[in-house]
């Protein structure tokens, strides 16, 4: 049995826009799956559809047409039962922010007919973190604590598939590294940890992963698998003046593709055999200080590639 | 049991944690007194009173020598006929007069029961519900002293107000006032604390959570219903002491039927938050549809009487219009059970209805 099965799940939108209706389609039939004890991600760009799908998995949202389950419950028929045992964090902050810490943990503890005390073990890497805090209210916690407070109480009652909606969004670089080494140990507990994100850079923190893009599912790998079935030379590109240097990439016909990707400039060239020509461009158009070098695909340049084949 | 325990806890944290909150509930016996104030002028002294005794008796003198040395009370005149105590208002100094029947110290000895009768100037209608209670006082204490162990005496004093036989004004106002606080607490915070669950998305967290709606709908209405009733109280308080409009009948009907609209208040509340989606749209509703109503169609402000007869009709919907006038009759009038039944029946049945709507419209899922 998986954890989860998702099968031609489509849902759609009726939105007002000037007085006239809308319909936007968040999810077009979508179909994965996810095994026992799997750490699988969903990553998309804003409005890709992944709130969608959380909440359609988590029985708060009814899909237009498909069939869904989790652990084996439908999740329309036996959403009283999938509700008992699942944890989920929804992508928007909310716990009580006039609750402190230590309010809000108790509370969720309680309506899920347990103990902070009986699953400490579980939390307990986490709570530390959160100890010193515990008396102040939620709401006046950083990003990243209320983050974990929210994962806190997610998992206070020991479910054995978690759901975390966008968990690292809006939280500073360091707290997300944290909060990923989190999710990784909670793996070890053999819990199913279902994760979204619009961050392309954290795919490779999970096992599996569907690439998600305006509620079309693009690929459901592991993100090695991916990032070798990247089949195009590519370069990383310099010089002492970024702006002019798009300019010029893109205004190449050589050049393919020419986006930003940290210090550089990720280029796929049409010829993966014409990079002193590009160069000699470059320096020709008297770009300064240049750089040019072949470098192998990452996720994202995958992931890049992907969203632009099916756009 | 302990689910719904640490919930009615959380909300009561809520409730005194947000400023606007204890704001309301701070601020409310505050302009209830200020309201008050507006409707009581304050002691009243040395009043022109004239008084007709017809009986020249021990008893009557002793009475009134009693009103005349009390401070608040000044006896102009006296009178000698009917014809005579409308000219004495009419000329506008007196404003009450105390009417002693013939053989009054005879019925009060041989038959047990006399009668005063106390007419005073209801334009006025706070100076003349402050000097009947005055004079009715110092009658009773009277009685009270001549009273023998034995022989139950009974003065009964008759209160007559002139100019303003529908008593508008601070006898209609303190069952105003409460239908209008109680809709106030009960619907409007109640409503909004619901649909701020649903703002904030915590009830998003409920819902993936085995707590049943049912639940979430209790626990918020046990708080509200407390402070609810600590605010009747306050309001009932406030009025025997404060503005002299004494619980003239049972004062544990009154409470209960206090709590049955308040259960319909609430019920409204919760119908109010299954549609809406914004705590701003909870509290428009709640003010459009909940206090207008109350302020203006409950009879609270304008007689109804006298309103067109589609608002007449209208009225019978507003549900605060039924307590208003099962307090006016129980607090006021002191009339029994069986005077507001029916109305107690439409109200019960009101709630009936808002509860069942609300149940089948609390949504186990988002939209
Ligand atoms: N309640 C709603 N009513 C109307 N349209 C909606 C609603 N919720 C989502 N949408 C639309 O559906 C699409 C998918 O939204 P969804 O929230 O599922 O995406 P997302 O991947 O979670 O995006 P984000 O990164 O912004 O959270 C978007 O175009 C959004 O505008
Ligand atoms: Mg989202």
């Amino acid at each position: 049995m998986n954890a989860v099965s998702v099968e031609h799940i489509t849902k759609t939108y009726l939105q007002k826009e000037q007085k006239k209706e809308k319909k936007v389609t968040a999810l077009d039939d979508v179909s994965f799956t996810v095994d026992k004890g799997e750490l699988f991600g969903i990553i998309g760009p804003d409005g890709a559809g992944k709130t969608s799908l959380f909440r359609i998995l988590t029985t708060v949202l009814l899909a237009d047409s498909g069939k869904a389950s989790v652990e084996g419950l439908d999740v329309v028929k036996d959403y009283r039962k999938i509700r008992d045992r699942v944890g989920y964090m929804p992508g928007k902050f909310s716990l009580y922010q006039d609750l402190t810490v230590e309010e809000n943990l108790n509370f969720f503890a309680t309506i899920f007919n347990t103990t902070v005390k009986k699953n400490y073990e579980l939390i307990k890497d986490i709570y530390v973190q959160l100890e010193p805090f515990k008396k102040r209210r939620a709401g006046a916690l950083s990003g990243g604590m209320k983050q974990k407070l929210a994962l806190c109480c997610a998992l206070i009652h020991k479910p054995s598939i978690l759901f975390l909606d966008e968990p690292t969004t809006g939280v500073d670089p360091v707290s997300r590294r944290d909060f990923w080494d989190m999710i990784k140990k909670l793996k070890e507990q053999d819990i199913a940890i279902l994760v979204s994100t619009a961050y392309m850079d954290e795919a490779n923190m999970c096992e599996k992963i569907a690439l998600i893009q305006k509620g079309n599912i693009l690929t459901v790998s592991s993100p090695e698998k991916i990032t070798s079935e990247f089949d195009q030379p590519l370069l990383a590109v310099r010089s002492d003046d970024m702006y002019q240097l798009l300019y010029d990439l893109r205004a190449n016909k050589a050049v393919k593709e020419a986006y930003p990707f940290g210090a550089y400039y990720h280029v796929i060239p049409e010829d993966a055999n014409k990079t002193k020509e590009l160069e000699a461009y470059l320096q020709q158009k008297g770009q300064k200080d240049l750089e040019v070098k072949p470098i192998k695909a990452n996720i994202e340049d995958s992931f890049i590639a992907l969203m632009k084949k099916n756009d | 049991m302990k689910r719904l325990l640490s919930f009615v806890i959380k909300e009561f944290h809520h409730i005194f944690r947000d400023r606007r909150t204890m704001l309301i509930l701070l601020g409310m016996p505050i302009v209830q007194i200020i309201l008050f104030g507006f409707a009581v002028t304050n002691e009243v002294n040395n009043a022109s009173i004239a008084i007709w005794d017809q009986s020249k008796d021990e008893a009557t003198t002793q009475i009134i020598q009693r009103i005349s040395s009390s401070k608040y009370f000044d006896i102009e005149q006296s009178l000698h006929s009917k014809e005579g105590i409308e000219g004495a208002f009419k000329k506008g100094k007196v404003k009450m007069v105390i009417v002693f029947p013939q053989r009054f110290r005879e019925s009060l000895l041989h038959e047990h029961n006399a009668e005063v009768q106390l007419i005073a100037d209801a334009s006025d209608l706070n100076t003349a519900s402050t000097l009947t209670n005055y004079a009715s006082s110092i009658i009773m204490r009277y009685q009270a002293d001549i009273l023998d162990a034995d022989i139950p005496y009974q003065v009964k004093t008759n209160i007559k107000m002139l100019y303003n036989p529908n008593l508008e004004s601070a006898y209609n106002f303190v069952p105003g006032v409460m239908g209008l606080i109680l809709m106030l607490i009960s619907a409007m915070m109640t409503s909004v604390s619901i649909v701020r669950e649903k703002e904030m998305g915590t009830m998003e967290v409920l819902l993936v959570s085995p707590v049943k709606a049912y639940m979430v709908i209790i626990s918020k209405v046990i708080p509200y219903l407390v402070l609810s009733l600590v605010n009747i109280i306050s309001i009932i308080l406030l009025s025997v002491y404060a503005l002299g409009v004494p619980v003239t009948g049972n004062l544990v009907l009154l409470i209960g039927e206090s709590i049955l609209f308040i259960i319909t208040s609430l019920s409204l509340g919760i119908t109010i938050s299954t549609v809406t989606k914004s705590q701003q749209a909870a509290m428009l509703i709640s003010m459009m549809g909940l206090m207008l109503p109350t302020i203006l169609l409950s009879g609270f402000i304008f007689p109804i009487e006298n309103m067109p007869v589609v608002l007449q009709v209208i009225s019978n919907i507003v549900p605060a219009k039924w307590y208003i006038d099962i307090v006016r009759m129980v607090m006021i009038k002191g009339l029994g059970f069986g005077a507001v039944m029916k109305d107690t029946i439409i109200l019960t049945g009101i709630t009936m209805l808002f509860i069942i709507i609300s149940l089948l419209r609390f949504k186990t899922r988002l939209e």
